[in-house]
């Protein structure tokens, strides 16, 4: 660049002050481009977010044109400065919340967070309260006892009875 | 000709199916064992006909009659002859026929097994199976026909079964559309017959299950007949996750295996519930507990599997109209809910006489923790289940679609899955009846121990992520607790037996083939999991359009572009772009690789196939992701390093292993003494009644 513009220092005063403008203009612009997102820039925003039109494809693995577009919609909002969060927001706002991998935490989604933790916690609950009612009567049967023992045997005898029926039948 | 015999004799078939459902309902209610027999030979003879409907069907497939509508949808010229025949099951209709087969198929091999002490679950399990074949069989006979043709009339193609009109004619496109080419993988072709056939094995211990409520007979009969089925058919569903698994890595081009989309959770929770119930049928057989309890698993589990394919087939996934649309989706609703009413209506009908035998001494029992296990199960099943309903919900009710995807399953599921773990390396070391903190300790303190050694060895050598260190310990937990085991039995009976060790090994594991085929698969669990750590928390991946010569680095390995060709293959009808790279690891040349697309002109997709180079260690996984086709100067990868997944594909084939030497018949379950423990008369008096 120096060799450039010492070279045409040569050509007059109106040449040279064009020339500065222009490379000036142009290093202004090549500042602006030069740090172009890269592809994993690029896909780090895209893995999170959910191709608008393909089923649950995140959209940097999706192999469609569409994708690929919106792929380099990314890539130009970043080269523009926007933020990770702006850019999803930008695709919420165009395409609804169905391009996020989670629903935002908001009213009715709210029930996708909830559901299942208050489901595992009562089932919790209902397993200890099962331990303990299972642990307890062992206590309260050997206590109150003789009819819970005395049960076996006369079902035994019934048992007995009907195999002997059984039996005679088959004979 | 041709697709109206198809038709016709699936007809035939789904009346015999429901003659034979009526015929044993009725029989069993007027003592008429000769109505039950012939119920019984009905059932029978669903195989055959539905064997001949789809021998019709693979015909019709084979030899390019593209007049039939589900054959044009399917395949085309340029398919060689045995993804024809695979095609089978690659679309709506064909899929429901083969469920329907593999079901008849089920049912028919469980009559002819011998019933002489168990003739009264016959007629009861002849009507449950016969409800469920008769309902796959008739949404094929008239929602989801795979007979129906292409018929002109007055220049319009109209697809129909019987000529829509006098006049019309059969039309013949030229050429079919073709399978779609993800269909076309090995992989492809397996899973879905695996899948549907843990699927419909599943349908026969609910029947006996349903039989033995009906009956009254609720003693655990039912389980003793059923375990080898569900052992079965937990191998087949197991297998047709793992093989999805495989070809989405293989195939699907995103670097993963699993991606928590509805379509897989859909087949991950009947294995959740099966699962589930494998492990609490145990505490019925050894402890007389958990009756209710295993009830309602199997009633899940059935409910879960038509759910499933419910999910998968009504379209209701890609959106709630399309369900109301789709002619089979509010009939698969009103089934499942009709099956899951009226079965809940029989357990509770029989609650009271589902009385534990025994009760529950301490949280620290085998079966205490089985329950924790079953808890477990629960909750990820809850988890699976809310994530692929709230979208539904929230189309409906709201309006706006919403996606729930990884994040939500990984961050909820991932400390059931961690318990689940831990589980596994204490419970088969507590004692059935009575366990403490003392005895579990001194059985599990060494494993425990070098465990803890060998996560510090990690943090120091391997990772200091505390998620993976968790995971880690927990793995190498189970590996060892499970491992002593084994050592620990082989050992007592070679000082017993004075045999040398592996004598001793093989034959404590062959005398406990259930218990040690368990064993087993809990180490391939433990190895899947190590996998499953790997590619979630280590994977590293990258991008980059590259010129000839260039390269991309991604951790120790480098990747260099070499040349890119593309060619057309027109016999089998696919383009091929075919790119060649060399791979280097650390600055030393270890081999090329080949990653490529290939473009299906008669479907019209492509289908990225990757470039692999697997060691224990990592997969380096390459994708050809664009290419400049004017100038051949650059190509875009994506490159991903995915740190020990192929411990996932170790951990499976020895699951493989496992469940096989657990499952292998040997003698008849059913002929084995009844029980030796305590209890045998409470069970007996109910199967007198």
């Amino acid at each position: 660049m120096n060799n450039y513009k010492l070279r045409i220092t040569n050509y007059g005063f109106l040449a040279l002050a064009f020339v500065l403008v222009a490379t000036g203009l142009f290093y202004q612009t090549a500042l602006a481009q030069e740090p172009t997102p890269t592809d994993d820039e690029v896909n780090a925003i895209a893995k999170q977010l959910y191709c608008p039109v393909c089923e649950n494809t995140p959209l940097d693995v999706c192999p469609t044109e569409a994708c690929r577009q919106w792929r380099e919609l990314i890539r130009q909002q970043l080269a523009e400065g926007r933020t990770e969060e702006e850019i999803k927001q930008y695709f919420v706002n165009n395409y609804g919340a169905r391009v996020l991998s989670e629903p935002p935490r908001t009213g009715f989604n709210w029930l996708v967070y909830v559901v299942p933790p208050v489901l595992l916690l009562i089932g919790a609950a209902v397993l200890f309260n099962a331990f303990r009612a299972w642990t307890k009567p062992k206590v309260a049967a050997s206590a109150s006892g003789s009819g819970r023992e005395a049960e076996p045997s006369s079902v035994d005898d019934e048992y007995i009875k009907r195999m002997e029926e059984e039996l005679k039948k088959r004979k | 000709m041709l697709p109206e015999f198809g038709y016709g004799v699936l007809l035939v078939s789904f009346i015999v199916t429901v003659y034979s459902g009526f015929a044993a309902w009725y029989g069993v209610r007027n003592g008429s064992a000769s109505l039950v027999e012939s119920a019984r030979r009905a059932q029978l003879l669903t195989f055959p006909l539905i064997s001949i409907s789809a021998a019709v069907l693979i015909y019709l497939l084979v030899n390019n009659h593209f007049e039939v509508s589900f054959v044009y949808e399917v395949t085309s010229q340029s398919m060689p002859t045995y993804l024809k025949v695979t095609a089978w099951w690659g679309g709506q209709a064909g899929s429901l026929l083969f469920w329907a087969w593999l079901l008849a198929m089920f049912t028919s091999a469980v009559t002819i097994r011998k019933w002489d002490r168990d003739l009264e679950f016959l007629p009861w399990v002849i009507v449950v199976s016969s409800i469920t074949l008769a309902f796959f069989v008739g949404m094929v006979v008239f929602y989801e026909n795979p007979f129906t043709r292409f018929w002109d009339v007055g220049g319009q193609v109209v697809p129909s079964l019987f000529a829509p009109s006098a006049s019309a004619t059969v039309f013949t496109p030229q050429d079919g559309q073709g399978l779609n080419p993800l269909l076309r993988h090995p992989g492809m072709v397996i899973h879905p017959p695996m899948l549907y056939l843990g699927f419909v094995s599943f349908v026969i211990p609910y029947a006996f299950a349903m039989a033995a409520l009906i009956t009254g007979r609720t003693d655990d009969r039912w389980i003793r007949i059923t375990r080898r089925w569900t052992l079965w058919a937990w191998l087949f569903l197991s297998m047709g996750l793992v093989l999805g698994g495989r070809w989405a890595y293989d195939v699907l081009g995103w670097g993963g295996y699993w991606g928590w989309d509805p379509v897989e959770i859909a087949a991950f929770m009947p294995w959740l519930t099966g699962t589930a119930f494998l492990h609490s049928v145990m505490i019925q057989e050894k402890r007389g507990l958990l009756k209710h309890w295993n009830m309602i698993l199997v009633i899940l589990t059935y409910s879960l599997v038509v759910f499933g394919t419910f999910l998968t087939r009504s379209g209701v996934l890609s959106s709630v109209h399309a369900f109301a649309n789709s002619p089979i989706g509010p009939m698969f609703m009103a089934f499942v809910s009709l099956t899951l009413i009226s079965s809940v209506a029989l357990l509770i009908k029989r609650w009271p006489e589902l009385k534990s035998e025994t009760e529950m001494k301490s949280m620290l029992s085998r079966e205490a923790l089985f329950l924790f296990n079953n808890l477990l199960f629960m909750g990820i099943l809850v988890v699976c289940f809310w994530g692929v309903i709230s979208p539904l919900a929230s189309e409906l009710f709201t309006g706006t679609k919403i996606t729930v995807g990884p994040p939500y399953y990984e961050r909820a599921t991932g400390p059931l899955f961690a318990g689940l773990l831990f589980l596994m390396a204490i419970a088969p070391l507590s004692a059935w009846g009575h366990s403490t903190v003392q005895t579990l300790g001194r059985a599990l303190w060494k494993s425990a121990l070098l465990a803890s050694i060998l996560t510090v060895v990690l943090v120091f050598t391997y990772t200091k992520n505390v998620y993976a260190l968790i995971g880690f310990f927990l793995i190498a937990f189970v590996l060892s607790a499970t491992v002593h085991e084994f050592w620990r039995g082989a050992n007592a009976r070679m000082k017993a037996q004075n045999e040398n060790f592996f004598t001793s090994l093989g034959r404590l594991m062959g005398r406990n083939r259930r218990r040690y085929g368990g064993y087993i698969i809990h180490i391939s669990m433990a190895l899947m999991a190590i996998g499953i750590l790997g590619i979630e928390i280590f994977q590293k991946e990258t991008q980059g359009t590259i010129a000839a010569g260039e390269s991309l680095e991604l951790g120790e390995y480098r990747v260099e572009y070499r040349e890119l060709a593309s060619w057309d293959d027109f016999g089998a009808g696919v383009n091929y772009t075919r790119s060649v790279v060399d791979i280097y690891e650390n600055g030393v040349f270890i081999g090329q690789l080949f990653p490529r697309i290939d473009y299906y002109y008669d479907s019209q997709q492509n289908m990225t196939i990757p470039g692999q180079h697997a060691t224990l260690r990592d997969d380096l996984y390459i994708l050809l992701v664009d290419w400049q086709p004017v100038s051949s100067q650059g190509a875009t990868f994506k490159i991903y390093v995915n740190p020990l997944v192929n411990w996932l594909w170790i951990g499976s084939l020895t699951f493989l292993l496992g469940l096989i030497f657990a499952a292998w018949p040997d003698k008849d379950p059913a002929d084995e003494p009844i029980r030796r423990k305590v209890g045998v008369v409470n069970r007996q008096t109910s199967a007198a009644d």
